[in-house]
């Protein structure tokens, strides 16, 4: 059938199984809403800003697995979607953004809201595509979705001109995709595998040390089995969280910066680090030159510019972890005996580490007449469906919530990691919520970045999507404020946010509703009462001020030598 | 250490820029880079030649792997392709140094492509220390103008790379 380019776009996204996208109309891309209006079969979701958009189609993404999309109009459309394209980069996170283009004969010309938005996303996105002809489009689509989910994922951009969607042509969706210059390794090359096994049966002091690739991968399971056949320990990253069930007694929470101390004691004494789907962050390694000094280093990972970027690797096994850990797996039920002696082998490790956890556990001195956000955390753990998706914002909020919210399954911590974005809890939430519905979803902000992407309030409202906003209010820049009052004697320049918001009047604005404790005994009824709640909610803690995220590896310091309670 | 590397890309809209890009963006350094089409339709070969440690060169060849629209990528590090570059020299050539310029023109094989009362325009071509063998003994007698096209590399022996 016939059909013009904006509604090829249209059914290409349909062939692809996607159910929703987060869109903001324009010039550029009315062609494509005029299609969308009255179609079945896709449920567009208008946020109330491109970046709010594009963080959402990135939430859906992280918590579903699906490639998320997202589209906006050329110009200020498209730019306005860059910080959320740069966050899923960093992320590996699929996801499909579609801009418009003014049409292709103006391309050059500085034509009303012309930007090169594919030069400007160059090195943020995993690939993109300018459609120049509404016969490559179909193909286009085919290649941009799969691109986006195979290999490491990442964001594809489709920069679609004006005209190419006014453009008729015949609608055929290719059946197959062939990239010749794009063959990502899926299998683990079998000898490395073994060679890995043989050396991991001959350490004494392994570690796993887990990232977001195992999520990402679907792999969580294979590494759960894989840790606990060997007995191993297992540390795992912020964008790691709930790769392994954070309650299990051989997870040693998150290593680095404001990791535990028993994971980078671990780290730190290991002959054996077996890196999966994780990149060795400078947040996670600390000063280089002294990170695990006496470790062999296995790295698995599917993106082999991850291997040996940053530290030396005795051992590269380029594949999908879900592949490489069950041929691991399998080669250890047939080295049965050598197993056997490993297990019995590591209880000298599984003590020593025992004594680190014990010394110091990730803990906080809780108060009866202050809030303390580490004790908001805990009792929402404790008052939230276990199938929960949180999300986070960016700062201290964000690292107590990795310490204290004990993360048991993947894709139930959405947090932007590598690029550290503020303003993204609420609207991935908001996706997160678009993708499943019937599952609680909890953003957990600090009162600086919630006000980033605010707006998506209305949003929530307006798709009834019930997103429980939790608002941890420091009145300060809390992550900033503690660097400063470690790092630079206490002169809070600039990040005292001194107007205070009414956060509970800001909600009902929206015609949401707001709850808020200023004390203690409160945070557990307010918590309550939020959740109770069957539309959105802000949540709000008047938290001591000026408390701080520890342990503390400052930056270029060594994993041992960590800030316990300064 | 000096690397040339050879990347067969597909011809797409933006490839080269994706590739001067990548250089830029992780601060590797480009030495000289040269791309033009292959005798395959829709290919075309850069021939890129950087500096840097085996840990930075090893991330050049990932990373430019990485590309979506990078075919392949070759290390020629270790003596194993012929390399050629060409140049187009001017120099300063009057009364007795005219005789001189001829000279060095003779001795490098070189070839005379435009004449004026006051200069030679040179091309000379050659192995990259060739080239640069040629314009020490030209630089005394004045350089007026260079144009250097960077070298361009093939792996020695009988099989054929292609994509
Ligand atoms: C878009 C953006 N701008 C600036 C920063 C730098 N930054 C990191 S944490 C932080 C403070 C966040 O304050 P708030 O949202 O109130 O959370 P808190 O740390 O108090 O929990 C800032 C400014 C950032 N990460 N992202």
């Amino acid at each position: 059938m016939k059909m013009n380019g904006a509604r090829i776009m249209l059914e290409c996204l349909k062939k692809e199984g996607v159910d929703t996208i987060f869109g903001y109309p324009g010039g550029t891309v009315i062609n494509i809403y005029d299609e969308l209006f009255g179609i079945k079969g896709i449920n567009h979701i208008l946020p109330r800003h491109e970046q709010g958009g594009t963080h959402a189609a990135d939430g859906y993404a992280r918590a579903s697995g699906k490639v998320g999309v997202a589209i906006a109009t050329s110009g200020p459309g498209a730019t306005n979607t860059v910080t959320g394209i740069a966050t899923a980069y960093m992320d590996s996170v699929p996801m499909v953004i579609i801009t418009g283009q003014v049409p292709t004969a103006l391309i050059g010309n500085d034509a009303f809201q012309e930007v090169d938005i594919i030069g400007i996303t160059r090195s943020c996105t995993k690939h993109s595509f300018l459609v120049r002809d509404v016969n490559e489009l179909a193909g286009i689509m085919k290649k941009a979705f799969y691109i986006a989910r195979t290999g490491r994922p990442g964001p594809v951009l489709v920069d679609l001109p004006k005209d190419v969607q006014i453009a008729q042509t015949e609608f055929v969706y290719p059946e197959t995709v062939e990239i010749r210059s794009y063959k990502p390794t899926v299998e683990g090359h079998p000898k490395q595998i073994e060679r890995a096994v043989e050396m991991l049966l001959a350490s004494h002091k392994p570690v796993l040390y887990v990232g977001g690739g195992v999520i990402l991968g679907n792999a969580a399971d294979e590494l759960t089995t894989l840790a606990r056949m060997l007995i191993a320990p297992v540390t795992t990253t912020l964008m790691g969280l709930g790769a392994f069930p954070g309650n299990d007694r051989l997870s040693l929470g998150m290593p680095g910066m404001h990791g535990s101390y028993c994971a980078n004691m671990a780290m730190t004494h290991s002959d054996m680090i077996v890196a999966i789907g994780a990149r060795f962050d400078d947040r996670v390694t600390g000063k280089l030159a002294t990170f695990a000094p006496h470790a062999r280093i296995i790295h698995i990972d599917v993106d082999p510019t991850s291997i040996k970027k940053n530290v030396r690797v005795d051992l590269p096994i380029v594949g999908d972890v879900k592949d490489v850990l069950s041929k691991m797996i399998r080669q250890l039920k047939k080295s049965d005996e050598k197993l056997k002696s490993f297990v019995s082998g590591i209880s000298a490790w599984d003590e020593e580490i025992n004594g680190w956890k014990e010394k110091h556990p990730i803990n906080y001195k809780n108060s009866s007449s202050i809030i303390k956000p580490q004790y908001v955390i805990q009792k929402l753990r404790e008052l939230s469906d276990d199938d929960a998706i949180i999300s986070t914002d960016v700062g201290q909020h964000q690292m107590w919530t990795a310490q204290f919210f004990q993360f048991n399954r993947p894709r139930t911590l959405l947090s932007s990691g590598g690029l550290g974005t503020m303003g993204y809890g609420l609207p991935a939430a908001m996706g997160a919520q678009a993708a499943f519905p019937g599952r609680q979803v909890i953003t957990i902000c600090g009162d600086g970045g919630v006000q980033m992407n605010i707006q998506e309030m209305a949003t929530l409202v307006q798709n009834r999507l019930p997103v429980k906003i939790v608002i941890l209010n420091n009145n300060f820049l809390g992550m900033v404020r503690q660097w400063q009052e470690l790092f630079f004697e206490k002169r809070y320049s600039q990040t005292c946010l001194e107007l205070p918001i009414d956060f509970i009047k800001l909600a009902e604005a929206y015609g949401a509703k707001g709850f808020r404790a200023t004390k203690p005994d409160e945070v557990e009824n307010t918590i309550k009462q939020g959740f109770a709640h069957n539309g959105p909610v802000i949540m709000e803690f008047m938290i001591a001020r000026e408390e701080k995220v520890l342990p503390m590896v400052p930056a270029g310091a060594s994993l041992n030598e960590m800030v316990l309670n300064a | 250490m000096q690397h040339t590397i050879s990347v067969l890309v597909e011809n797409e809209f933006g490839v080269l820029s994706r590739v001067a890009s990548l250089f830029s963006g992780r601060g590797f350094n480009i030495d000289s880079l040269t791309v033009a089409p292959t005798n395959e339709e829709n290919l075309s070969r850069m021939t890129i030649v950087t500096r840097g440690d085996d840990r930075i060169l090893e991330q050049i060849n990932k990373q430019l792997n990485k590309l979506i629209d990078v075919l392949k990528v070759i290390d020629f590090s270790d003596g194993s392709a012929v390399e050629r570059e060409m140049a187009l020299i001017k120099v300063t050539a009057e009364d007795e140094s005219r005789a001189e310029v001829l000279r060095i023109v003779d001795i490098f094989r070189a070839k005379i492509i435009d004449v004026t009362p006051k200069s030679y325009t040179i091309e000379a071509t050659g192995s990259p220390l060739k080239i640069d063998a040629i314009l020490d003994l030209l630089r005394p007698l004045g350089l007026k103008e260079l144009v250097r096209t960077g070298a361009v590399a093939i792996g020695r022996g009988a099989k054929g790379w292609k994509g």
